[in-house]
């Protein structure tokens, strides 16, 4: 695991960090420093809601190694109320349940870890929105 | 009497409990033959992606929502647990980061077995108190561990509860007094490197649990000139559903003053969480001008005491992020093999 490039996303990754451009008011999420809109330089730090729903998903029971422990489990693209699509995992959601347009809100939690004397990684999965589910 | 010359108040307050639930009879199924009664009904259990910063992010994100400040204005973040995802590393400044307090900040975990969040509540008392802060997030959170087939398994759960603190004026509860007590007593301990806890039968009741929690009321009303009758609502530790409702009976009060957070019967002992996540109960559902007594205790043993009495405030603020009973009606049941793994008693290799 690369710590010192995890360590420079921690703000997208824990709080869903992005960008606004100066220029057309377009939400960029991840930062990118030059707006996919207008192209102009887009350097603004913007905090996202972290609601949105289900655009798209594909649920997995075979993984890359490091994400093993958590299957089967449910990647999703988010589209964020703001605009951007976000790819994210889904938590606290069965498979089978999960549906295109199912309004989810941003927690954060364990990405993975490097075994049991490694960095462990936090950073943003999408979850059905509490209000809904309770 | 533990009271500052600075008026303190709770400014926001959050819970957080996990999604899962294990019910008691399933402990009962593998381990006794299905034969044998049960102290709680079922016990959260946190999934494979949560740990006591994760729970501590999200009760200390819905502390923010009711709070209404800048994270930026926040001096403190304090995190008591007993199980830390690491060993060297704190806790504290993941949160601190997770909800944009850093980096002006004091970080650090505090470890007190169950009463830790209530200790970095009195130190945020004192930190507001004094002047040095306007603002101190305290946060007690829990993954507590259970040592399969033993006694505490039944009830070893997961959960936590974060407190902005800050000045009276602010709150949506002043905080009139508190006080501690603190023995050596070896009712409940883990040694550095051990997986499980390990605790002394019999002896983790009358001369712990209930000598400390009892001596630190007492005193506290006592001093303060109170009794039960003045408090619409009461909270103690709750490592079961007995015990607090035999220590309140002790100090004298009702089950109409004790019912409110006595959550234990559906989540189980959230060990940090504990008392304050029914104290998060409680402010959920009070009115301006009760009064709330709340009690904690952490093995080896100590208890902290509070008086709390809500303001005009509260109501305005209760709906701005999730209840303490939302999270726990959004349950999901298991058995004890899915329970296994999640709690990672599965050896792989």
């Amino acid at each position: 695991m690369h710590i010192a490039q995890n360590w420079r996303l921690k703000a997208q990754r824990y709080r869903l960090v992005g960008e606004v451009c100066e220029h057309c008011g377009a939400k960029i999420f991840p930062p990118r420093d030059i707006c996919p809109n207008c192209s102009h330089s887009a350097k603004e730090s913007f905090e996202f809601s972290g609601r949105g729903e289900v655009y798209s998903f594909s649920a997995l029971s075979e993984t890359a190694e490091k994400f093993q422990r958590f299957r089967p489990y449910t990647m999703a693209l988010v589209k964020l109320e703001e605009g951007p699509l976000v790819t994210a995992q889904l938590t606290d959601v069965e498979p089978d349940k999960v549906k295109i347009g199912m309004p989810v809100e941003m927690v954060t939690r364990r990405l993975m870890e490097e075994g049991n004397e490694g960095i462990i990684l936090y950073g943003y999965k999408f979850r059905p929105m509490l209000d809904k589910v309770a | 009497m533990l009271k500052s010359q600075r008026s303190v108040g709770i400014v926001g307050y959050g819970a957080y409990i996990p999604r899962y639930r294990l019910p008691a009879r399933e402990i009962v199924r593998v381990w006794e033959g299905g034969v044998g009664g049960v102290p709680i009904q079922e016990k959260s259990v946190p999934g494979l992606d949560e740990d006591t910063i994760t729970i501590s992010i999200e009760a200390a994100r819905n502390a923010m929502l009711r709070a209404q400040i800048d994270p930026q204005q926040i001096r403190a973040v304090w995190v008591g647990s007993e199980s830390h995802p690491y060993a060297v590393k704190p806790s504290s400044t993941i949160v601190a980061e997770a909800i944009g307090a850093a980096p002006f900040i004091q970080g650090g975990d505090w470890e007190f077995a169950c009463k830790a969040g209530t200790e970095a509540i009195q130190a945020g008392l004192g930190f507001v108190g004094s002047g040095m802060a306007d603002y101190v997030m305290a946060i007690g959170a829990d993954t507590a561990q259970g040592r399969p087939g033993d006694a505490l398994e039944y009830t070893a759960a997961a959960g936590g509860a974060a407190f902005v603190l800050g000045p009276a004026e602010e709150g949506v509860a002043v905080v009139e007094a508190s006080l501690s007590y603190v023995t050596d007593t070896p009712d409940f301990w883990r040694r550095q490197g051990a997986s499980y806890p390990s605790h002394g039968q019999r002896f983790t009741g009358e001369p712990a649990y209930f000598h400390h929690i009892t001596s630190a009321a007492k005193k506290l009303m006592a001093e303060m000139g109170t009794s039960a009758a003045d408090y619409r609502f009461a909270v103690f530790h709750q490592p079961n559903v007995k015990f607090p409702q035999r220590v309140a009976a002790m100090l004298g009060f009702t089950k109409e003053q004790y019912e409110t957070g006595l959550l234990s019967g559906t989540i189980g002992n959230t060990y940090s969480g504990s008392s304050i996540i029914g104290l998060t109960a409680i402010l959920d559902v009070a009115k301006p001008g009760d009064r709330i007594f709340s009690v904690s205790f952490g093995s080896g043993a100590g208890s902290d005491a509070f008086s709390l009495q809500v303001t005009e405030r509260l109501p305005e603020r209760q709906k701005l992020a999730p209840s303490t009973q939302t999270y726990i009606r959004r349950r999901k049941e298991i058995d004890y093999a899915l329970y296994s793994r999640y709690r990672g008693k599965l050896l792989l290799a």
